[in-house]
């Protein structure tokens, strides 16, 4: 069985810094990392290789500097990886065409496995998009998947529901980051990850001639927060008491 | 035509006045799609709030399934030249949009909080970078697809004397090996923080669980609704994660947000940043709560929410 996984190259978020003049977010410099939800992605995959058998084959998107941080995932324990070198633009239409054609090139896909979305943008538009390239089933939000004999048995977390779905193969599955916790690679795991293979491809080596976006970014603004920015001070007593009278003022309640 | 639709029929509501603005802009009409459930009651209402025409598509699915509705929405939007089509931005429309971009080989830009035209094109524009940033974006071909959250444009003014088609029909869909098994409801403390008009919402400042106490004393005093950060929901499960605020959580705008003990994550800020007071307790001076509050006081929660319960009790009383 082949169990693919999905995993961005994403900005690491966490490490953005705003311009204070213009409130804008400062990209340049800002390190890049696989986004943390499909490392749980990865997680899960060896789980179903302990139950499925099979090889793990990690796809990206991304520029050649993406192997760097893809190792970390062969580490984890995935078997090899595939990169597509990230055209000029792309949008999630490009990246899922590319994304679908690697999946194809690796011969047979029997699940196909997603973060739920990214940390920098948040869209969630991958999974569901390959599960339609695909016409397959496709299984969002997972919050714990059961490997059956011929089928997956998933929880899906709907915030106010849980809808339990099963699905026979071929299916995608995005998972939620509170699925389970990735491992850390031990550093045997690590030396031993540089042998396995990360092949590099480009769109026209996968057949794919038409990378042109059909959304495009025209503009990254910043969000203004317009806040009163107080701090009360005194003593316990009178820095609640001049809140409480605040709050009053502001007829909150 | 611009195509609408959405699983919560109130989000559909909204999204067929908005709709309806942009059929004004683009020369066009709005069909409201309803699947399954649709009532000729709210093909009625959608035709009210702004919808030229409603398709009650007749299924004997008992519950959203995205294989199937995607289907669905896909003939729809062949049927009636769709070249726009908003969705709303629920859990089950985030997930349906991607597909049928993919099947209908679109564009597409999920949870939107504007939509407008710029030098004749469709523009949106969507939070990114956990909500440190809005990414504006321009479609380059039709169709195109958006997503909207539930509740970013107002219900419009309902024409109560308005009247449109509505057609009742069958679409054949593809088979699938999925399968929805069972529907079970969350546990019985759900609370519905996005209605709430005022939050009193805990981080890791807590130290156990118990002392959620704390919390709700002040909010049986202000008539609130108790939230959270992520830890608390997600990774202490403390609380359920319908309390839970944040950018993966639920997004409120409440007139009162009382943050205490949250440190002010990004995340966590993407999720109550439209609320309109917003109160930060907390014992760090720097912790980056505070550049996102009207008010701030750097306390220890255990000692200062007791003595705010007090004060605003004061307050109410008088």
């Amino acid at each position: 069985m082949n169990i693919i996984v999905c995993a961005k190259f994403a900005i690491n978020v966490s490490e953005i810094k705003i311009d204070p003049a213009t409130k804008k977010p400062i990209l340049q410099g800002v390190p890049k990392e696989i986004s943390d939800i499909d490392k749980s992605a990865v997680e899960e995959a060896i789980k179903l290789r302990d139950k499925y058998k099979g090889k793990i084959i990690i796809v990206t998107v991304g520029p050649p500097e993406s192997k760097e941080k893809m190792k970390s995932l062969l580490a984890m324990g995935a078997d090899e990886a595939m990169l597509v070198l990230q055209p000029e633009k792309e949008d999630y239409h490009v990246t899922a065409s590319l994304l679908c054609a690697a999946i194809k090139k690796t011969g047979s896909y029997d699940i196909i496995l997603c973060g739920e979305a990214s940390i920098d943008q948040f869209s969630g538009q991958i999974a569901p998009r390959i599960a339609g390239m695909l016409n397959i089933p496709q299984i969002t939000y997972a919050q714990k998947i059961t490997p059956e004999a011929g089928k997956v048995v998933v929880d899906r977390n709907m915030g106010d529901k849980v809808v339990i779905t099963e699905s026979t193969f071929p299916v995608v599955i995005s998972v939620t980051k509170e699925i389970n916790k990735p491992r850390f690679p031990t550093l045997m795991q690590i030396m031993a990850s540089a042998k396995k293979p990360i092949q590099e491809l480009t769109a026209s080596a996968l057949g794919v001639g038409d990378t042109s976006p059909k959304v495009e970014t025209i503009e990254i603004k910043g969000v203004p927060m317009e806040r009163k920015n107080i701090i009360l001070e005194g003593s316990l007593e009178d820095v609640t008491k001049k809140l409480a009278e605040s709050l009053t003022k502001e007829s909150v309640f | 035509m611009i195509l609408i639709y959405s699983d919560s029929i109130k989000t559909a509501y909204e999204l067929a006045g908005k709709g309806k603005a942009l059929a004004q802009e683009l020369n066009t009409q709005v069909v409201a799609a309803l699947i399954g459930t649709g009532s000729d009651k709210e093909a009625e209402e959608l035709i009210q709030y702004g919808a030229d025409k409603v398709i009650i598509a007749e299924t004997t699915l008992q519950t959203f399934k995205v294989e199937e509705y995607t289907d669905i929405l896909e003939k729809i939007a062949a049927e009636n030249s769709c070249d726009t089509i908003l969705i709303g931005s629920t859990k089950n429309g985030k997930e349906l949009a991607p597909r049928l971009a993919a099947k209908l080989n679109a564009g597409s830009v999920t949870d939107c909080t504007n939509i407008y035209l710029k030098d004749g094109k469709v523009t949106v524009e969507r939070f990114v970078f956990s909500g440190n940033a809005v990414a504006v974006q321009q479609f380059a071909s039709t169709p195109r697809i958006v997503t909207v959250p539930p509740k970013t444009f107002d219900l419009p003014a309902r024409d109560t004397g308005k009247k449109g088609d509505i057609l009742k029909k069958k679409y054949d869909t593809g088979t699938y090996g999925s399968n929805i098994v069972k529907v079970q409801e969350m546990s019985s403390d759900s609370v519905n923080v996005e209605e709430a008009s005022i939050i009193v919402s805990c981080g890791r400042g807590l130290k156990k669980k118990e002392d959620i106490k704390l919390l709700e004393e002040l909010a049986a005093v202000l008539k609130a609704t108790i939230g959270c950060s992520r830890p608390i929901a997600a990774d202490l499960k403390w609380l359920s994660v319908d309390h839970w605020i944040g950018l993966s959580g639920h997004k409120v705008k409440p007139k009162l947000y009382v943050a205490c003990g949250i440190s002010g994550q990004i995340q966590h800020i993407a999720g109550m940043r439209d609320s309109n007071v917003i109160v930060a307790i907390n014992k760090d001076p720097e912790a980056p709560i505070f550049k996102s509050a009207d008010y701030g006081i750097v306390g220890d929660l255990y000692a200062v929410l007791p003595a705010l319960t007090n004060a605003i009790r004061e307050v109410i009383k008088s």
